[in-house]
């Protein structure tokens, strides 16, 4: 008999591989929205039941305090995201973007993207770590050129190239750490699961590890939207429809980092000495500073808000750089936070770009006074992006910035300082886009809002009152990260 | 029993000299492909690097006795020698592409920077690699050369089918890494789904030019295309 632990993590990767199928064939788009919604909260039901009876990890799979927590989001923001998009595309319908037979695809691309994304955050295999990433990224690089626009086109080819290059790097670097174990654990299967190497990191020999790193840092980097190889982001934020973003965002760029992570660990634990923390603050703080500056010039919504991600993938890989149990915890929060605060931001700027009619900023002013809700709900996410009080963000930023200065304090202001470039960008549009007169041309708009005040409420909450038991718990993992 | 023959007719350690006379020309052919003026001449270098793959992977498959790594050297003399680039070929043809290859960066240059990739690929795997075995270290540093090659290729010049052959060469170093490595599983698997990574990229190219959205398949042509820029 199969065991209801293992039943539900097999069910993980089932569920959306499965509904991938069904939903290619529904030709019914009202239908295949709801049944998204519906197989979207199974998958969340589904990993909830993980966090009640943790199965025992296996070849294939594995289930620790890590993975738990990027399971549990990819769950929830899979769920918020099919109800937005649920509305959204009924929009784009009404409006003639997007046409029904497009919609089959897209539904079924969308679970193939949570099918991949499960499977690189449960596998205990580096070669299906990886698989797992290649085919979320095919899939969402399908996403993105779904509007066939002249832009959409060229967003998608350039993510399909950056992603393919970066990709094959990562696999590089996953062959490497296989050649530095296989001496000491043998050929075959082995040598490419992770806790096999966990238990024997002592053994791996370090020079090739880390060299492998390095290709492991640059290929998922890519993916996570490190500078330099971040230059598809914006592109496939900006041209791909608005739920894709919000995933993009929220979910494909922490699964990246979550990859980057294990093999941190893995370093951690064998003799190489502290090399991955220099290279991840170096490209953190680079990361950060650049996509700080770019934040100044961004004439579309959308464009500034991936910006807005590039430079949060900074500041997280800059925390894991860093270290340590402050630094571990505050890279942690800052993951959930950014992953729960942007995916709800493009919820409300998705809704914003339909009631206006354009993306551009300049088109956009006095949101607030024409449609109230949308509005204040992006002041809202604004102010929780930003890093002010008494949002989640802020917590972690301020835990970051405090752990930092006590050992580095020029690392600690110079990150200070891209935190408050940012800033000074983000609340500077802000302003015009919310407030003053509002611009001409304007639709009512049917927004879903449940999803963003789910999100924003956890934000808050994180931010005001960050349970013990969730730091505990941020704390265990970061003893585990090293 | 094929090993001791070769041994015995290239002396000892015959076998590993041939793998790594294989992976030795995967870089050559590399090269070439790097001093091609001619986009013809281009796919053709290409179909020539995926043939020497194919060989190199058929040949590690016999000696380390894999026979499941023949999958991936059928792979790479049916898909990548032969399919994609007819398939390029007739996109160069049915696209009116400009026939010349358009460098961003001259070939002269191009060569002294692949020649630097080279050396540098040889000295930090071959030190990095000290502890590994022989065939493993050898054929990897050969492979991460052939690696930066394909990338130098995607960086240095502009055209698409360029940029493709770039890409494949590249990810002709990884298979070659992958099938060198001694008992690494799912490298079948890998060039599987490398396959449909390129079969994507190809019929991409061939159907948005079919869509008629873009009047050349120049990527620099796409840049303009957004809507930031200007």
């Amino acid at each position: 008999m199969i065991n209801v632990a293992t039943g539900a993590v097999v069910a993980t990767i089932a569920i959306p591989v499965a509904s991938a199928t069904i939903l290619a064939m529904v030709p019914y788009w009202r239908l295949a929205a709801r049944l998204n919604v519906f197989v979207s909260l199974a998958t969340l039901v589904d990993i909830s039941l993980l966090l009640l009876r943790r199965p025992t990890s296996n070849a294939l799979f594995l289930v620790d305090d890590l993975n738990i927590v990027f399971l549990l989001l990819n769950g929830f923001v899979g769920f918020t995201t099919s109800i937005f998009s649920a509305g959204y595309i009924a929009y784009e319908l009404e409006t003639g973007n997007l046409t029904p037979r497009y919609l089959r695809f897209y539904h079924a691309m969308y679970q193939s993207m949570m099918a991949g994304m499960n499977l690189a955050l449960i596998t205990n295999n580096l070669g299906l770590m990886w698989f797992g990433i290649e085919l979320a990224t095919l899939a969402t690089v399908m996403m993105v050129g779904i509007y066939r626009t002249h832009a959409a086109v060229e967003a998608s080819w350039k993510y399909l190239i950056l992603a393919s290059v970066g990709i094959a790097l990562a696999l590089f670097g996953t062959i490497l750490v296989y050649l530095a174990a296989e001496p000491a654990l043998g050929a075959g299967m082995d040598a490419m699961q992770w806790t096999n190497l966990l238990h024997n990191a002592s053994l791996l020999d370090p020079a090739m590890l880390n060299v492998a790193f390095i290709f492991l840092l640059i290929g998922y980097g890519t993916k996570a939207g490190l500078v330099p190889m971040h230059a598809w982001l914006p592109d496939a934020h900006a041209e791909g429809p608005t739920p894709i973003s919000a995933v993009l965002s929220g979910l494909l760029l922490n699964v990246a980092i979550y990859v980057i992570l294990r093999f941190k660990v893995l370093l951690a634990h064998s003799s190489v000495i502290s090399e991955p923390n220099d290279l991840m603050i170096g490209t953190g703080i680079v990361t950060l500073l650049f996509a700080a500056i770019m934040l100044y010039r961004r004439r579309d919504i959308k464009r500034l808000f991936a910006y807005s991600s590039v430079e949060h993938m900074g500041i997280i890989a800059f925390a894991f750089g860093v270290g340590g149990t402050l630094g571990n915890v505050a890279g942690l929060l800052q993951m959930m936070m950014h992953s729960l605060t942007k995916s709800a931001i493009f919820f409300t700027v998705g809704h914003v770009a339909q009631a206006k009619g354009t993306q551009k900023i300049a088109d956009i002013r006095g949101l607030t006074s024409s449609h109230p809700l949308l509005g204040w709900m992006l002041v809202v996410g604004v102010v929780a992006i930003a890093g002010l009080p008494p949002f989640g963000i802020f917590t972690s930023e301020f835990l970051l910035i405090t752990s930092t200065f006590a050992h580095a304090p020029i690392l600690a202001v110079v990150v200070g300082l891209g935190i408050l470039l940012a800033f000074g960008a983000l609340i500077g549009r802000m302003t015009t886009l919310c407030f003053g007169t509002p611009s001409p041309g304007s639709q009512p708009v049917r927004a879903s809002t449940t999803p963003i005040l789910l999100h924003f409420g956890i934000v808050l909450f994180g931010g005001l009152a960050l349970p013990v038991f969730l730091y505990d718990w941020f704390a265990h993992v970061a003893l585990l990260l090293g | 029993m094929m090993v001791t023959l070769i041994n015995s007719i290239l002396g000892p350690n015959g076998a590993l000299s041939l793998a790594h006379a294989l992976s030795g020309a995967l870089v050559l052919v590399s090269f070439m492909m790097l001093y091609q003026d001619r986009l013809s001449a281009v796919i053709n270098v290409l179909a020539l690097h995926s043939a020497v793959l194919g060989l190199a992977v058929a040949w590690q498959a016999w000696i380390q006795a894999e026979p499941q790594l023949y999958i991936t050297a059928v792979i790479a003399l049916g898909f990548k020698a032969m399919i994609i680039p007819l398939a390029l070929h007739r996109i160069v043809r049915r696209l009116n592409i400009h026939r010349e290859v358009e460098a961003a960066v001259g070939i002269g240059l191009t060569m002294l920077a692949g020649m630097g990739l080279v050396a540098l690929s040889l000295v930090v795997m071959l030190h990095t690699a000290a502890h590994s075995a022989v065939l493993a270290r050898e054929d990897v540093a050969l492979a991460l050369a052939t690696i930066l090659l394909g990338m130098l290729m995607m960086i240095a010049r502009r055209n698409a089918v360029s940029q493709i052959a770039g890409f494949m060469s590249l990810e002709n170093g990884l298979i070659l890494a992958a099938a060198g490595a001694e008992g690494m599983p799912l490298v079948v698997e890998i060039s599987v789904t490398f396959s449909i990574v390129i079969a994507f990229i190809v019929i991409g190219v061939f159907l948005f030019r079919i869509r008629e959205r873009f009047d050349t398949i120049d990527s620099t042509a796409l840049d303009a295309f957004r809507g930031e820029l200007q």
